[in-house]
């Protein structure tokens, strides 16, 4: 097929050069400094009680941030695209904040903030809700920097849904549940999983922040960063390289399962799409 | 695609020829990579030496410092900076340099007072008027009392607190591993949180204030007095505790690549002078100077202290024993 713009070769040239240097070569460097390590070394590093409580610690926190991302970010892309009120774009750019601020700073602010004495944990200890130095000061660390994702991945896509769509919705007889369940949602949904995704892989690998909040106590609130830190501590490059490598593949196989979901919601919507044509 | 890997490799070599291009640091030129706080020391050490270097030489010297947390900064020594000389926190530290060839294995002998220039020790930061009457270390040890230290296996002040507890329990009467075990593993249970850093630590106890005591550097009680005021706090010297050395060293290779060794010797060397310790001194690290640490007497209280090397046989046995994988503290935390 003849394209309209010249440079196919170049620019697949460009992208593989590209993609290698900065992706696959530090990747395969990792998975090379971890095969000196045996299988059964590996796996002792790899499964200690210590690491294994990382690993939930880890992933699940960052499961807890994205799905509470999802939700929060929707309404907050929503709010953002289709109301007008005064302030809205300061509001707007507040959202890119967790992106530009060191995550040092955010952490020891939302420390200081959620701690025993600071302005919001004052209020929740009484109530018995602890949050600073305590797996929950984990969650919230990781819902604040990967806000901006679910947001700004949300946003252009709602605002292609057009209100008609809305109206003939209406007119034709859907309740407003059914018009967003049946109408809008399927049309968000591929997005949302992209923002879900983006903001769980961010969470995953953060560390400046959550350090600061976590308390750090082995076994509870250590998550497998702090690990991979505290080898490299010891000069255990080879260690720390097989907890790296244990994470890669855990998020490398989630990712790939949200991909797979994304395809195929989005083949399904493409289906109906076509039927209804 | 052949178009662009010859603009790839274009590329490349325009890049090396920028990099080339950049002359080679001049002779009289030093790079000292340090750990963290050592930055108010040197930076009021380096225009001293600068002065003592031209006065002796005639020559100007540039001084380069280089600060960050020291395990980072001697991995970045053993990947190709080029530091003339390293000033450590850690014999570990010096130690991993030892073993990349880098630095020479009798490197503690090279210089007076096993390398280190000044000490310090661990000391207990309290609330203002002591209210829950901490005193020693077995008052941090009861239950109730919350002690706030960083994380002994990724920082030196941790490991630093860990060994002081260890050492104190090991010589007291009957003391032997097993009760060094169980006592600092009754300390690490009155911790509610192991902070990030010795910084970190600082905050979570004078600011977020959490915790009875704080088990910090005498030097940096100084820090906090500056940060938040002499009268938030006091300072308990505990009966026993442990001297902290700051290890400095030469590193071989980069000042025969160089040629500044002369260099790197005479700016280790007057670490050891008269101004050198009383720079030290000044900002709350205690000199080896037996005189200097007499007239500065009432900033050093008289502590009974024990060396790594005299407890525990040195760093590269402490290291493994207490904070490798499957050490000390990670069996404290397997046992539960």
């Amino acid at each position: 097929m003849k394209r309209v713009l010249p440079g196919f070769g170049l620019s697949l040239g460009c992208t593989l050069v590209y993609l290698s240097l900065l992706i696959l070569l530090p990747l395969s460097g990792l998975a090379f400094k971890s095969s000196s390590l045996d299988l059964s070394q590996f796996w002792n590093i790899a499964s200690g009680e210590r690491a294994l409580a990382s690993y939930r610690v880890t992933f699940g926190a960052s499961l807890l941030a994205a799905m509470i991302n999802a939700v929060f970010g929707l309404i907050v892309a929503w709010v953002l695209v289709r109301y007008s009120f005064p302030g809205k774009r300061l509001l707007d750019s507040l959202v890119d904040l967790p992106f530009a601020l060191p995550t040092a700073v955010a952490g020891i602010t939302l420390a200081t903030l959620y701690a025993g004495n600071g302005w919001i944990g004052r209020h929740l200890e009484p109530i018995g809700i602890k949050v600073a130095f305590t797996p929950l000061g984990i969650v919230v660390a990781l819902t604040f920097i990967s806000l901006p994702f679910v947001v700004r991945t949300l946003q252009p896509v709602i605002e292609d849904i057009e209100p008609e769509i809305e109206e003939a919705a209406a007119s034709l007889g859907a309740s407003r549940l059914q018009t967003f369940l049946r109408v809008i949602f399927p049309g968000i949904f591929p997005a949302l999983l992209t923002g879900f995704t983006l903001a769980f892989s961010r969470a995953i690998g953060e560390y400046g922040s959550v350090i600061f909040i976590a308390g750090n106590m082995p076994l509870i609130s250590e998550i497998t960063p702090l690990l991979i830190i505290s080898k490299l501590e010891q000069y255990d490059v080879v260690g720390a390289t097989a907890l790296a490598c244990v994470m890669l593949v855990i998020s490398f196989v989630l990712l790939l399962g949200v991909n797979a979901l994304q395809w195929w919601t989005a083949n399904r919507h493409h289906g109906t799409e076509r039927v209804s044509l | 695609m052949s178009r662009l890997i010859r603009d790839f490799l274009l590329g490349l070599v325009v890049a090396g020829a920028v990099a080339a291009s950049v002359p080679a640091f001049a002779e009289s030129s030093l790079l000292n990579v340090s750990y963290d706080v050592a930055r108010d020391f040197y930076k009021d050490y380096n225009p001293m030496f600068q002065k003592h270097w031209k006065a002796k030489t005639g020559e100007a010297v540039e001084l380069k410092q280089s600060h960050a947390g020291s395990s980072k900064q001697v991995r970045a020594v053993a990947d190709g900076l080029e530091a003339d000389v390293v000033t450590m926190n850690q014999a570990s530290d010096v130690d991993f340099l030892v073993e990349k060839g880098l630095v020479i294995k009798d490197y503690a002998k090279k210089f007076p007072n096993n390398a280190s220039p000044y000490t310090s020790t661990m000391v207990f930061i309290v609330r203002k008027g002591n209210p829950k009457a901490l005193q020693d270390w077995p008052d941090l040890v009861k239950p109730g009392v919350q002690v706030i230290l960083p994380h002994p296996k990724s920082t030196g002040n941790g490991r630093y607190s860990y060994l002081a507890a260890w050492g104190f329990a090991l010589k007291q009467p009957g003391g032997n591993d097993k009760t060094a075990q169980e006592f600092v593993s009754k300390l690490l249970r009155n911790a509610p949180l192991f902070a990030a850093g010795g910084r970190d630590a600082t905050t979570t106890f004078m600011q977020r204030k959490i915790g009875d005591v704080l088990i910090s550097f005498e030097s940096e009680a100084e820090l906090i007095a500056k940060e938040f005021g002499k009268g938030e706090f006091d300072v308990v010297y505990p009966s026993l505790s442990i001297l902290t050395e700051f290890p400095v060293a030469i590193v071989e290779k980069v000042v025969d690549k160089r040629g500044t060794r002369k260099l790197a010797q005479e700016y280790l060397d007057y670490l050891w002078s008269k101004e050198g310790q009383e720079n030290a001194a000044q900002n709350y690290l205690r000199p080896r100077d037996a005189e200097l640490l007499k007239k500065f007497a009432a900033q050093f209280p008289a502590i009974k202290t024990f060396t790594v090397d005299e407890v525990f046989g040195g760093w590269p046995k402490a290291y493994p024993a207490h904070f490798k994988d499957g050490g000390t503290f990670d069996q404290i935390y397997q046992s539960k």
